[in-house]
């Protein structure tokens, strides 16, 4: 489903943020991207579906080359769902507005159509009651549901999460964890920026583990927890687990 | 002090047969809103083009802005008025720049242009500036959901932008009003202009210009009630703009 | 398209463009600033002083004066100034004023308004622990402020005072309605006298013009080498 190979990326001429990774996601399959602040995580996932730009290699998604000019990216991002670590609801849009409007506006449903897909969403992830508030009347657990939500709403065929729970307080974590599960379970491909690995051990298939821009290791989760190969996810593992 | 007030001046015809001298403040009044909403309409349509393109990722487009706003902001205003009004038309084919010179209202053309291209370059640095203080995430996601540049500029982040500038763009509406005055140096006679044609058919001095401040005062408290008003209808709940 | 233009006209009137309209123009630019600035911060210390009274005054004298447009305030003191000059020195009839004399007040009057909201700004922006700090060492209110907040709001708004004074710079200019001799007005005359309107106002913008984008470009400058240093 996401191929990436060798992809470099620079900021500006010396900085290089990515070093030839490589990797890739099947259809069904659970990824789990893990590895120190700086390594490049965030920026790597980020350009799966091209939002950052790279200067090297490929990735394809879906068949089709994300990194190629005559890509159209807009048509190929709405297949493709992305949840920030800060949420990034839109905050001038009530609850059911931020899930309508690339519905409507993207893929062209009509209103009631799109207003149906997201009050669906929303009692799946039990916060249909809220539609109407908008986004800065909601917790940070309840708006990153939302947001699951509303890139649930455009139907992708895999989801993007960019640490989904780190910006939240410790009491929410586990609602939107929950809502994750239950969408890995359901068979949708994830690629899951995160540090949280009981959420790893639960659903994940493969852990990747990154640092200094480098896929250092990427392994079967059973081998991840088991005995990681290199000292640098020793050493992050032990760092991440013992508290 | 040595003067002798004659506050009845305002009741006693002026000079011209159409009627008094009052009347003749308020038609100045009127034709200083008009100007002022003219020249308004155009600021704020260039002035939000030129913003956008001063935060587009692309070089040419920050260049265009960026060289389009020191234009105008760097030349006093009246010399852009005199440069529309007496320079243009002599630079123009000569049929272009008659039909400009006989054109019925000239004055009040090319005040309302020449003011709305200043006050446009200020409008879009206000605007650019609130562009650039929402959270790179928020075009992030709005392009992850599928949304293209345009619809990404139109649904998500001019509205917010806008909400957010608020303030300071009632600062540079008031702006655009008091900037009319500017205009009596190429014959506009707007309320300053009628003050001081008062003065000179009456000689009281202190009662003309007494009558044209409490004009302007009241503009400014009803600009400024009528846009807190607005400020306030469009205030998304739980969601704190700047200040 | 410029043939029928004389470009010349501007070399032949240099002398009295810059000797007199310029000097004019910068003279009353930095005196206005200079003024402005120190009664803006006046006002700017009223409204902070917490007496009540006096913040309000303050108040109201800077949305009045933000309320009116230049040029109608140009005319008020062009009027009123040989009144109250009268009424300062207790002579019989309004005394005369000269055009720059007029001019030089109306502009420290009405920027002063704009400048106290920098100052205001700026001295806000300084933490409580400084005037806090300062009185613990048992310095007066106004020793506070001349040594210790003053200053430092002065450096923090530099580059935006400046800013305003490239502002005051162009706003000059409007000086013109009293027919006075700033650089505009010597250009204009010239213009008028010589019938080439087009070359002496095309020759007064590339002037302003370049003026002032050097003074923003240095004021950037200057603020990039404030906020390293910061």
């Amino acid at each position: 489903m996401i191929e990436i190979r060798h992809v470099d990326k620079w900021y500006g001429p010396t900085f290089q943020a990515l070093k030839a990774c490589t990797t890739s996601v099947a259809k069904g399959e659970v990824v789990v991207v893990c590895g120190p602040s700086g390594s490049g995580k965030s920026t790597l996932i980020k350009c799966v579906n091209a939002l950052e730009p790279f200067q090297g290699g490929e990735i394809i998604l879906d068949g089709i080359k994300v990194n190629d000019p005559k890509t159209d990216l807009p048509k190929l991002r709405a297949r493709v769902g992305m949840v920030f670590q800060h949420f990034e609801l839109f905050p001038h849009l009530k609850i059911i507005e931020n899930l309508c409007l690339a519905q409507e506006k993207v893929l062209g449903r009509s209103h009631d159509a799109a207003v149906a897909k997201a009050e669906m969403l929303l009692e799946r992830v039990g916060l249909k009651e809220h539609a109407r508030k908008y986004p800065a009347e909601l917790s940070g657990g309840q708006q990153q549901r939302v947001a699951i939500a509303r890139a649930l709403a455009m139907d992708p065929i895999a989801m993007l999460f960019d640490e989904p729970t780190s910006a939240l307080d410790p009491e929410m974590i586990s609602e939107v964890l929950d809502v994750m599960v239950d969408l890995a379970r359901e068979g949708m491909t994830m690629m899951v920026v995160t540090h949280e690995m009981g959420f790893a051990r639960k659903v994940a298939h493969r852990v990747i583990f990154m640092d200094r821009g480098e896929i250092v290791e990427d392994a079967k989760k059973e081998e991840f927890f088991g005995s990681p190969r290199s000292d640098r996810a020793q050493k992050f593992l032990s760092k991440i687990l013992s508290h | 002090m040595s003067y002798n007030w004659n506050w009845s001046i305002f009741f006693e015809p002026a000079p011209g047969g159409t009627g008094t001298y009052f009347d003749m403040l308020l038609r100045g009044l009127w034709l200083t809103i008009q100007t002022g909403v003219f020249a308004w309409i155009i600021a704020l349509v260039l002035g939000s083009i030129i913003g956008v393109l001063r935060t587009l990722p692309s070089k040419t487009a920050y260049w265009v802005g960026f060289a389009y706003v020191e234009f105008f902001r760097n030349m006093p205003l009246l010399v852009q008025l005199f440069l529309w009004f007496f320079v243009l038309p002599e630079l123009l084919p000569r049929s272009w720049g008659l039909w400009l010179k006989q054109m019925p209202h000239a004055p009040f053309y090319t005040a309302a242009v020449g003011i709305g291209l200043f006050m446009s370059a200020r409008v879009a640095v206000q605007l650019a500036a609130g562009i650039a203080s929402l959270p790179r995430g928020q075009k992030q996601a709005a392009t992850a959901l599928g949304l293209t540049t345009f619809q990404a500029y139109r649904y998500v982040l001019l509205p917010i932008a806008f909400r957010i500038i608020m303030p300071p763009l009632t600062s540079e509406f008031l702006n655009t009003i008091k900037n009319t005055a500017v205009a009596i140096t190429i014959g506009l006679i707007e309320l300053t202009g009628q003050a001081r044609s008062m003065q000179e058919f009456s000689f009281q001095v202190f009662e003309a210009f007494t009558a044209a401040t409490v004009m302007y005062l009241l503009i400014n408290i009803i600009v400024v009630t009528g846009m807190r008003y607005l400020e306030r209808s469009l205030a998304i709940p739980g969601y704190i703009t700047g200040k | 398209m410029f043939a029928n233009f004389d470009f010349d006209v501007i070399r032949r009137s240099l002398g009295y463009l810059f000797l007199d309209g310029m000097t004019f123009t910068l003279t009353l630019t930095a005196l206005s600033a200079v003024g402005g600035i120190i009664f803006g911060t006046l006002i700017a210390l009223m409204r902070l002083s917490g007496f009540r009274l006096l913040g309000r005054i303050a108040g109201l004298y800077v949305d009045f004066m933000r309320s009116l447009p230049l040029v109608l305030v140009i005319f008020w003191f062009y009027f009123l100034v040989p009144y109250v000059g009268q009424w300062v020195t207790g002579a019989s009839r309004p005394i005369a004023v000269g055009a720059f004399t007029s001019a030089l007040v109306t502009f420290i009057m009405f920027e002063a308004a704009y400048f106290s909201e920098i100052m205001r700004a700026g001295i806000q922006s300084i933490s409580k622990g400084q005037p806090a700090a300062a009185n613990a060492l048992g310095l007066t209110y106004a020793q506070t402020m001349r040594y210790v907040v003053l200053p430092q709001a002065f450096r923090n708004m530099l580059p935006v005072l400046l800013t305003q004074t490239i502002v005051l710079f162009q706003d000059t200019s409007l000086v013109y309605v009293l027919s006075m001799p700033d650089f505009l007005g010597a250009a204009s005359k010239v213009a008028q006298r010589d019938g080439r309107l087009v070359e002496m106002y095309l020759f007064a913008a590339v002037v302003y013009f370049t003026i002032s984008c050097a003074a923003s470009f240095a004021v950037r400058r200057l603020q990039a080498r404030i906020s390293i240093v910061r």
